[in-house]
């Protein structure tokens, strides 16, 4: 086991090694950004000094990857925020994108699997094709066409929420009642999906966990209809569904491109996008790092907890 | 009676002989057709009524992606600022209530007279110099279709989006407004309404600077004076005799008119501005930006899934075939590759590669790149599966050689699957090309081609107000995507019977 997780660790790292190095290369073949602010050049031009700007491609890299090893400097922004590092800029994104992400899977995460029990009790009946009926159109229409919904009826036409997240100037914090209820559009638009899917996940492995022959023993043994489900056929059946789980809260952190942009959160996902459309090359490499390395952590753990649920399954053994 | 006896009597020397002595046997050919591996999936695939309805669905957006352009009068380079953001409206649908282009709205005082006032103006007739005052409310060009109630402080209307435009202040050239007479004479129509005298209009009470709107007497808080029958009393430019005039020099080059802006769509265009399913937010014909769109998330999707399909199925079938050292080098590389964010690559592909090889392309190669590795996996699974079985075995004893062993006897075991997931790669790709375009990464909003990701950003600025900006294409991408989905499921269904609903 040890010897598996170290191997996959070493991969991680050699991937992200791997795609750093094409994005380094292929960010610093484009054109370099102008001096933006002409009074403050002379900083500038000290701090392109220091990062190695005018220096061949290869030199570069090398004390890109210096300043990330001894000081875990990703260097500064030349755009979104002049001069300012890159760290600091991607630290003040993480809390919103945080939240809103958390608030969606502890509202998405029991209705889903709620859902999917019901469905897989009433196998067949008229409640489970309206669940999976439902699911079906959940999972297939893009997140951000109910996003649109959601905003157009409850946002603009009966006006009970505001139709984008409102910033922390005006609301005074992200952990006020204010902050709260104008994150509820955007909580809920990430919502659907996921409990969209993970309804369908529970309900397919929970009908299969039904009708096992464990099942039969535990009711001839005497257990009752809800006993039964519930201490062996649930229990069985959250085998591959609480990996699926703990992807989706390793994800939490990559947020949301899409739903960011529509409801204006200031979080990763918008500012990738910023980064961009204003070519701030080390805010780009650095959320590309960032995005990266959660989406390969995201996977070694969804991996690894396999294991830990079910002893009976050992990653990476030999056939 | 004895035993002798009791044999003779039963069975005669004839019933001894060969039955078909001399004759060869054979098997008989069977009777009945016989079914094959497709055969047998597209007998399922037809039992399942929901992804038969899909499979109408698509065919319904491919048609209407193909047809519609076709029967709209407007091209996909249309665009007219000052129809921006209208309602759908079709004249033939109108008579059965739909697309009508009229919308309910309250105008207070000064509004309903402004409105009122364009369907009157519009109504003005050159010889006697007089306005036709029934006009105003349901009128042949009246903004205001009907009144459908009063209350305290305003009227509650129908308006027309088309109509309540009215008058506009264009500058021509010379040949443009002789062009114009030239057509008011050919087919009766007016274009050119008489000037207003500038002097007297009260310019807080126009929307623009070209608004020319206002040509009837109004006090200070801009309402009408009337005269004493209740008539509008027209501000309109006269030269010495009182003869109303119909431009005004800009300079040596240009004149100033005054135009009924309908009716100089019509002449510009050659068509009436009505816009089937409404116009955007600078003026284009959303049906026809519609189709184009549908066709490039369809024809992208659709190539990305052929080209996923035979790269994957070529590195699978080797990496499964030879397996030892050279699966394992090759897992490695699909390892690497499968970790890279698409969203990444297809920002790299288009800061670098799309002013060479433009943007779809571009767009294409960021989907190809990671996009087999799905297939691949499926095809080594399978061909683990099927290599160490004895009819291979068999094949290769009799002489078979590895191509043959891989793609004759190996490989059909595959098609199952890789269709399956070939088809279910289309939505994905639908919604990952929707949402770059959306997020601006791909930048495909120009006047020679879209798609729908640009069009929802479009809309999305307009929601509250217009929301049938955003409307149309959010309805077309939803059923792209489910239509997608249930023809993908009921073809995993029909092919592999073994996995119906696993995932459902």
């Amino acid at each position: 086991m040890a010897k598996y997780v170290i191997k996959r660790i070493l991969l991680l790292f050699f991937t992200l090694f791997v795609i750093m190095t094409i994005c380094f290369v292929l960010i610093k073949l484009l054109e370099p950004n102008e001096i933006l602010d002409v009074t403050q050049a002379e900083r500038e031009e000290a701090i392109r000094d220091a990062l190695g700007y005018n220096e061949p491609i290869l030199i570069q890299y090398l004390i890109y990857w210096k300043n990330i090893l001894t000081r875990f400097d990703f260097g500064v922004s030349f755009q979104i925020e002049y001069l300012g590092s890159v760290n600091g800029i991607i630290q003040d994104r993480l809390l919103p994108t945080i939240l809103i992400n958390v608030y969606a899977l502890l509202f998405s995460v029991p209705l889903g699997i709620l859902l999917g029990i019901a469905a897989a009790l009433k196998k067949n009946r008229w409640q489970d094709h309206t669940i999976s009926t439902l699911v079906m159109l959940f999972v297939s229409v893009p997140s951000f066409v109910y996003a649109f919904v959601l905003q157009y009826f409850l946002g603009a036409r009966l006006g009970w929420l505001p139709i984008q997240m409102e910033s922390v100037a005006e609301t005074g914090g992200y952990f006020t009642w204010k902050m709260f209820v104008s994150m509820i559009l955007p909580v809920l638009a990430l919502s659907f999906g996921s409990i969209a899917s993970l309804a369908r996940f529970t309900r397919a492995e929970l009908a299969e966990s039904l009708t096992s022959e464990y099942m039969l023993l535990a009711r001839a043994k005497g257990l009752t209809k809800g006993q039964a489900t519930l201490r062996h056929a649930l229990k069985n059946a959250m085998v591959p569904i609480l990996p699926s789980i703990i992807a989706m809260f390793a994800n939490i952190l990559s947020g949301s491109l899409i739903i960011e942009r529509i409801f204006s959160v200031p979080g990763i996902g918008g500012l990738y996008i910023q980064s961009i459309q204003e070519l701030d090359y080390n805010v780009f490499m650095a959320v590309t790092i960032f995005y990266t390395f959660v989406g390969l952590a995201a996977n070694i753990i969804v991996d690894l907890s396999y294991g830990f649920l079910d002893p009976r399954i050992r990653m990476g053994a030999k056939k | 009676m004895t035993e002798k006896q009791l044999l003779t009597e039963e069975f005669s020397p004839e019933d001894f002989r060969f039955a078909s002595h001399g004759a060869s046997l054979k098997d008989k050919k069977p009777e009945t057709r016989p079914v094959g591996y497709f055969r047998d999936a597209w007998r399922r695939f037809k039992k399942n009524k929901a992804s038969i309805v899909a499979l109408c669905i698509i065919a319904f957006l491919v048609l209407f992606a193909l047809i519609a352009p076709l029967f709209s009068p407007f091209s996909m380079s249309f665009s007219d600022p000052i129809y921006r953001n209208r309602i759908p409206k079709n004249s033939v649908l109108a008579h059965v209530g739909i697309a009508t282009g009229e919308y309910s709205r309250d105008l207070n005082g000064r509004a309903f007279e402004y409105f009122e006032a364009i369907g009157i103006g519009a109504a003005y007739d050159r010889a006697t110099d007089t306005e036709d005052n029934t006009q105003g409310i349901g009128g042949e060009y009246a903004a205001i279709r009907r009144v459908t109630g009063e209350n305290k402080n305003s009227t509650s209307v129908r308006q027309d989006a088309y109509l309540e435009i009215g008058f506009r202040r264009l500058s021509v050239t010379q040949a443009e407004y002789e062009d114009i007479l030239a057509y008011e004479e050919e087919t009766g129509l007016t274009v050119l309404y008489p000037m207003i005298d500038a002097s007297k209009v009260n310019q807080t009470f126009l929307t623009d600077a070209d608004d020319a709107n206002v040509w009837f007497l109004m006090d200070a808080s801009g309402r009408a004076v009337k005269d004493a029958q209740g008539n509008y009393q027209d501000i309109y430019l006269r030269d010495g005799e009182g003869n109303v005039r119909y431009y005004q020099n800009r300079d040596t080059s240009g004149l100033y008119v005054r135009v009924l802006y309908y009716n100089y769509f019509r002449f510009r265009n050659g068509t009436e501005p009505e816009f089937l399913f409404g116009s955007n937010t600078v003026g284009q014909d959303i049906l026809v930006r519609l189709a184009s769109g549908i066709r490039l998330s369809l024809l992208l999707a659709v190539g990305v899934s052929v080209i996923n399909l035979l790269i994957g199925a070529i590195y699978g079938t080797i990496e499964g075939y030879y397996g030892g050292r050279v699966d394992l080098v090759m897992e490695r590389i699909v390892d690497i590759l499968s970790g890279v964010p698409f969203i990444i690559v297809a920002t790299l592909f288009q800061l670098h590669l799309a002013n060479t090889v433009g943007i779809v392309s571009s767009l294409l190669f960021a989907f190809v790149l990671t996009g087999w590795i799905g297939t691949s996996r499926r095809v080594r699974t399978q061909f683990y599966r099927f290599k160490g079985q004895e009819y291979v075995l068999a094949a290769r004893t009799l002489g078979a050689g590895d191509l043959r062993l891989m793609f004759k006897h190996i490989f059909p075991n595959t098609l199952g699957t890789i269709i399956t997931s070939s088809v279910l790669v289309i939505p994905s790709v639908i919604f990952s090309e929707s949402m770059l375009t959306y997020l601006g990464i791909v930048n495909l909003s120009g006047s020679a081609m879209t798609s729908i990701g640009s069009m929802l950003s479009d809309g999305q600025g307009v929601l509250a107000s217009y929301p049938h900006v955003i409307f149309f294409p959010a309805i077309v991408i939803s059923l792209l995507m489910i239509s997608f989905n249930l023809f993908g499921n009921g073809l995993r269904d029909a092919f592999n019977p073994s996995l119906r609903g696993v995932d459902e």
